[in-house]
This record gives C-alpha cells, sequence and structure tokens, in this order.
C-alpha cells in the first residue's frame, strides 16, 4: 500500500514536471519573442564596435560562429554580474563542445564603459566572454538591430543607472536568429538552447 | 502566473536548502533570536565608482510581522535596498525598494534577481576574501549587524 502510493507520488511529480518544462519553453520565459520583437540576421546588421582589446569590431566578426550575444553595463550591481556568472556557468559545463561560439557582453553605457573598463571587467569571468563598447550612435544601431532596449534613469545622488533588455541572444553559425535565453534561465534550458545554435549553424553551413 | 510559480518555486528552494546543517553555521540573529539572518554575501566590487551588491535572508522567527526598513554600513555612503524587475518585454530595471515585511515564521530572500542591498557611494572597494558589518533595520527598533563576507566578482551565490 506504502509503495503504492510512493509509486502515485513519483508518478505526479514526474507529470508536474513535465508540464512545468512545456509552459516554461511554449508560454513562459522560455518561449521565444514574438516575430516582430526578434533580433535581425547578424547579416543585415550594420555596426562597427571596439572590442576589449581595442579591436574593431562587427557582425562579421561573429558570422561563421554560433553567438551568444547580451546587453549590459559595468555599472549594474546585480542583473549584469549575474548574467555573467551564470553564462560563465553554462560555459563551463558545455566545456571544449562550446569552443568556437563567440560570446559576447555589449554596453549600453558607452560614456563610463570605455575599452580598458571593459577589458578589466570582463577579465572577471570565463576567458571566453567578450566585452565590446563603442560611440553612442553604434550602440543604438546594434540595439535597434537586435530589437534590444535600453535607457539611462537618474538616480537620487547625481549617479545614473540602466534599464536595458537583459537577455541573451543565440545566433546559429550563419548569423539567423535562434533564440533567447532569459534572464535567470535555469541552467537546465539554457544549455540546451546554446547547444541547438551550435547545431543549427552546422546544418546551415553544409545546406 | 510565472511570478507565483517562481516565487512557489524560491520558497521550496530555500525550504531545501534549509534543511542542510551547514546553512545554519552561517547563521547571524538577534539578541532574542526572534530575527534570524542567513547566508549573507557581498560580490566584489571594481574600485569604489561603481555600486556594489549583497544578499541575504532573514527569518522572522517572533510571533509579530515586522518589516525590514533600510540598511547602514560604514562601506557605503548610501546603502539601501533596490529590487530588480524583468517586464515582459525582458526590459529589466532596478529602483528602490519599499519596506518589505516579514509575516511572524516567514522568511524573506535578498538574492541575484530579486531585491539586493545596494551599496553607493563605496567608501572602499569590496575585497574578495575580506568581510565588512552591515546593519539592518527594522520597523520595530530592532538594529541587527552582521558580517557580510566578500566574494568573487562572478559569485553566484552564498557558495561562490
Amino acid at each position: 500500500m506504502v509503495r503504492l502510493a510512493k509509486i502515485a507520488a513519483i508518478g505526479a511529480a514526474a507529470v508536474f514536471a513535465a508540464l512545468f518544462v512545456g509552459w516554461w519553453q511554449v508560454d513562459g520565459p522560455g518561449a521565444d519573442p514574438a516575430p516582430g520583437k526578434r533580433p535581425m540576421p547578424l547579416t543585415s546588421m550594420d555596426f562597427s564596435l571596439t572590442d576589449q582589446d581595442g579591436q574593431e569590431v562587427g557582425p562579421e566578426t561573429l558570422i561563421g560562429h554560433p553567438s551568444l550575444v547580451f546587453f549590459g553595463f559595468t555599472y549594474c550591481p546585480d542583473v549584469c554580474p549575474t548574467t555573467l556568472s551564470d553564462i560563465s556557468g553554462w560555459l563551463d559545463e558545455l566545456g571544449p563542445e562550446a569552443e568556437d561560439l563567440r560570446t559576447v557582453l555589449i554596453t549600453v553605457d558607452p560614456d563610463r564603459d570605455t575599452v580598458e573598463t571593459m577589458a578589466e571587467y570582463v577579465s572577471y569571468f570565463h576567458p571566453q566572454i567578450q566585452g565590446w563598447t563603442g560611440l553612442p550612435d553604434q550602440i543604438a544601431a546594434v540595439a535597434e538591430g537586435f530589437r534590444a532596449t535600453y535607457e539611462k534613469v537618474e538616480g537620487e545622488d547625481g549617479s545614473y543607472t540602466m534599464n536595458h533588455t537583459a537577455g541573451v541572444f543565440l545566433f546559429d553559425a550563419t548569423g539567423r536568429f535562434v533564440s533567447v535565453i532569459d534572464y535567470h534561465e535555469p541552467r537546465e534550458f539554457a544549455v540546451p538552447k546554446i547547444r541547438r545554435a551550435m547545431r543549427d549553424g552546422t546544418k546551415g553551413a553544409k545546406s | 502566473m510565472f511570478k507565483t510559480f517562481a516565487k512557489a518555486f524560491q520558497s521550496l528552494s530555500v525550504a531545501l536548502l534549509m534543511g542542510l546543517p551547514l546553512a545554519a553555521s552561517a547563521q547571524q540573529m538577534s539578541e532574542d533570536a526572534s530575527i534570524v539572518v542567513e547566508k549573507p554575501w557581498a560580490r566584489a566590487s571594481l574600485g569604489t565608482s561603481r555600486p556594489g551588491g549583497a544578499y541575504l535572508t532573514v527569518r522572522n522567527e517572533g510571533s509579530e510581522s515586522i518589516s525590514l526598513i533600510g540598511l547602514r554600513t560604514d562601506i557605503s555612503g548610501m546603502a539601501s535596498i533596490h529590487e530588480t524587475s524583468t517586464n515582459s518585454d525582458g526590459v529589466s530595471s532596478m529602483a528602490p525598494a519599499d519596506d518589505i515585511m516579514i509575516p511572524a515564521g516567514g522568511m524573506i530572500a535578498l538574492e541575484p534577481g530579486g531585491y539586493h542591498a545596494m551599496l553607493m557611494q563605496l567608501q572602499s572597494a569590496l575585497v574578495e576574501g575580506e568581510t565588512f558589518p552591515l546593519t539592518l533595520l527594522f520597523s520595530d527598533g530592532t538594529e541587527l549587524e552582521i558580517t557580510v563576507p566578500i566574494l568573487g566578482i562572478g559569485a553566484r551565490g552564498p557558495e561562490g
């Protein structure tokens, strides 16, 4: 009898878990954005930024590799370091499998985030994570291509913070947008999405 | 829908964590043991020009509800509780939080992506491996000073 109850409980838990996963990926935070809000393919974007080593970079830096791109700023005390830590964890888990993945933080606060600042900031996270900055109009061009938004918010003490799109965008090696990983999405959902972006790229390259 | 789900999940995971004997060793409590603070941690900062962030959980073991109304620490010229929220378009923003009520027997978590102690105007850098004192101010006049360990910039939680 006790045994039967146990089996029933395990069964119920499994059904619940399956429902939760389904809900997450279809309607929940794991769902992909509506078509109008999807980033453009990287091949249709046009921007020029500077990476943490002072090199000029643009969409062409990413095309040919699967890529993971997100927006943030170094004066951000909560969301950005959390996202960078999450991504570092995903990259650790994927290991050599993700070697080809270009992983980039683009600042939405170019006034304060210089090349040197970005270099120091990203150095505290996974070595594969790059930090790009540039002129305000170029940052605006990137955000436009990604359909990302950002906004300066003045604080009480003369300082300011930035509201910004917190999702992590995934593109395959052909530059096609594959998926978005929402802020703080659990690793069990994030890592398969990255794998999918890496796989889609290979298929795209062959066809 | 998602919020309730996330909250339920959060309290579930916290409840599970609290079952671990490890968590008990990191407890710091008020004199009458009615307020218990667990798992405090802060991220190391890059110098002093950027705001720092710290996290912890507070349990109310008393018989009356109580509110966390503010923070004080010498390391910050302006310390307050902020809340991060992310809207349906995936845009995240941060704003000072109102007083946070903790019902009798309840708990609140300051954790990445939700409430956090925002340490503005840092007087000295938050250096990994060091600690600093942080005083939590409650609605009944209780002031509880705790010691916050500073973890790496890339830390994901109280365990690093």
